[in-house]
């Protein structure tokens, strides 16, 4: 369907500026197949050393909000924005409501800003892949920051966290004061933490609490990089501009010390990975596909019938090539 | 069998992105919040930009979210003007390939001057969710065979 002459088309005009074509490539980039990872391969070439910065946190601590904020700063310092934002599809209904764009809707007509919204159940190819992909492609067009905003569960999107150069996890008043909470997953992992809604009563003790556990070292990702604190209000502006310069000054921290180039190479690692994996199960699909329909149908003896496929199946995989 | 390509995400297709919007003055958002409700029930990613959207923001955002399909929906009777304004614009920006739906309070004798505009649909009070639904679904079928960005 996508052929190579058209994705080649659709960067060359994403290059030029035309937002249609970028809006398409992220979509062919939302299912990467073996026939289309070239074209990551041939983005991943033409990086420019985008700061990627992971925004995660509990639902409802106004992550968005405060992006929208972030992004009104960040484009007055000249900086070019990318935000992909990434929700969770229902289990009940296999749809979804993508709401957190509403929340950036200022910034939609800004040439300096494009904003992509993606649901667990929309990225085919495995939410991991499909946001790094994207990632990728903003990085080769020239984005300066590129910004992910996960909820922060499960595992694929701890995934994503990792790729990032900087992680901002998003605490408010009344959620942050549990230490179970803190340390399981990924709120660990922040590099910058912010106590938004900070203009709600018991504001302070949250601020005091995640000071404590920062300076303590308990919460932060290693390295020398001590995890910053930062109190916020989307709602009334507050501490935005605080927030971005604790963002900046770790990007200053990762150039310094030579990180920024092991978190790229990290990211790229992954990026890899998930490749891999996406090509391996989809050729896994095709021959077990093919199994199934040899087998009888009916329900006596389904587990005999699901280890020969898994037999089977592996051992066809193993005499295919792949080119 | 249809079933088994449900179930297998590695070749199921994309799913139908429809851009819910309200533009203008207009502040009543019920309908439009029990529409999209009602299409993510119905399998559909649904992508609602919230009140008080001017028709640059909506096609910014369609164009950003390579939506299928634009659904505007409104009750302040300034359908016919935004209609004409959004349909200009999507042409303006070479996106007049995404069809525009429109419903909410529009009188009945506007339904064919709204279609002479160019907008699809347009879905009166009391039209059933599965019309819609299957309405929208074969809209957005018929873009993806045609059209190309």
């Amino acid at each position: 369907m996508a052929t190579k002459d058209y994705v080649l088309s659709l960067v060359e005009r994403a290059e030029r500026g035309d937002r249609r074509a970028l809006g398409r490539l992220l979509t062919i980039l939302e299912d990467v197949s073996s026939e289309t990872a070239w074209v990551l391969e041939y983005l991943a070439g033409r990086s420019r050393g985008a700061h990627v910065i992971g925004v995660t946190g509990i639902p409802g601590s106004g992550k968005s909000s405060l992006i929208s904020r972030m992004i009104r700063v960040l484009r007055d310092k000249g900086y070019r924005v990318a935000v992909i934002t990434i929700d969770p599809t229902s289990p009940l209904s296999s749809g979804a409501i993508l709401g957190d764009r509403l929340r950036m809707q200022e910034h939609a007509t800004d040439p300096g800003v494009f904003i992509r919204s993606v649901t667990t159940a929309g990225a085919l190819g495995g939410l991991s892949l499909s946001a790094l992909a994207m990632i990728e492609a903003f990085d080769a067009l020239g984005y300066d920051k590129v910004i992910v905003e996960t909820v922060g569960v499960g595992q694929s999107e701890t995934h994503v966290m990792h790729a990032a150069d900087t992680i901002v996890v998003v605490t408010m008043p009344g959620a942050g004061d549990d230490v179970q909470a803190l340390k399981a997953g990924v709120l660990e992992i922040g590099d910058i933490y912010v106590v938004n809604k900070s203009d709600k009563p018991e504001a302070s003790k949250t601020y005091e609490y995640m000071l404590f556990v920062a300076e303590k070292g308990e919460i932060g990702r290693s390295g020398a990089w001590k995890p910053v604190v930062v109190k916020t209000s989307s709602t009334l502006g507050m501490g935005i501009r605080e927030l971005v310069e604790a963002v900046e000054k770790h990007l200053e921290y990762l150039r310094n010390s030579g990180e920024k180039l092991s978190r790229l190479s990290s990211r790229r690692r992954l990026l890899v990975k998930l490749l891999a994996e996406k090509i391996v199960l989809d050729l896994l699909d095709k021959v077990a596909e093919e199994e199934l329909a040899k087998t009888h149908e009916g329900l006596e003896g389904f587990y005999k019938r699901a280890i020969e496929i898994a037999r089977t199946t592996g051992e066809k995989l193993l005499n295919l090539k792949i080119q | 069998m249809s079933m088994e390509r449900t179930l297998n995400h590695h070749t199921t297709r994309r799913k139908v992105k429809v851009l819910v919007a309200k533009i203008g003055l207009d502040g009543h958002d019920r309908g439009a919040k029990v529409i999209a409700r009602a299409l993510r029930d119905a399998g559909f990613e649904v992508v609602y930009t919230g009140l008080r959207q001017t028709v640059e923001q909506v096609v910014a955002a369609a164009i950003q979210e390579d939506v299928d399909i634009i659904g505007v929906n409104q009750h302040e009777g300034s359908h016919i003007y935004i209609a004409r304004k959004l349909v200009e614009k999507l042409r303006e920006y070479g996106a007049d390939d995404i069809p525009v739906v429109m419903g909410g309070s529009i009188p009945v004798v506007d339904v064919d001057v709204l279609k002479s505009i160019g907008v699809k649909e347009v879905f009166l009070p009391g039209t059933p969710i599965r019309e819609i639904v299957d309405k929208l679904m074969k809209l957005a079928e018929e873009r993806r065979r045609t059209g190309r960005v």
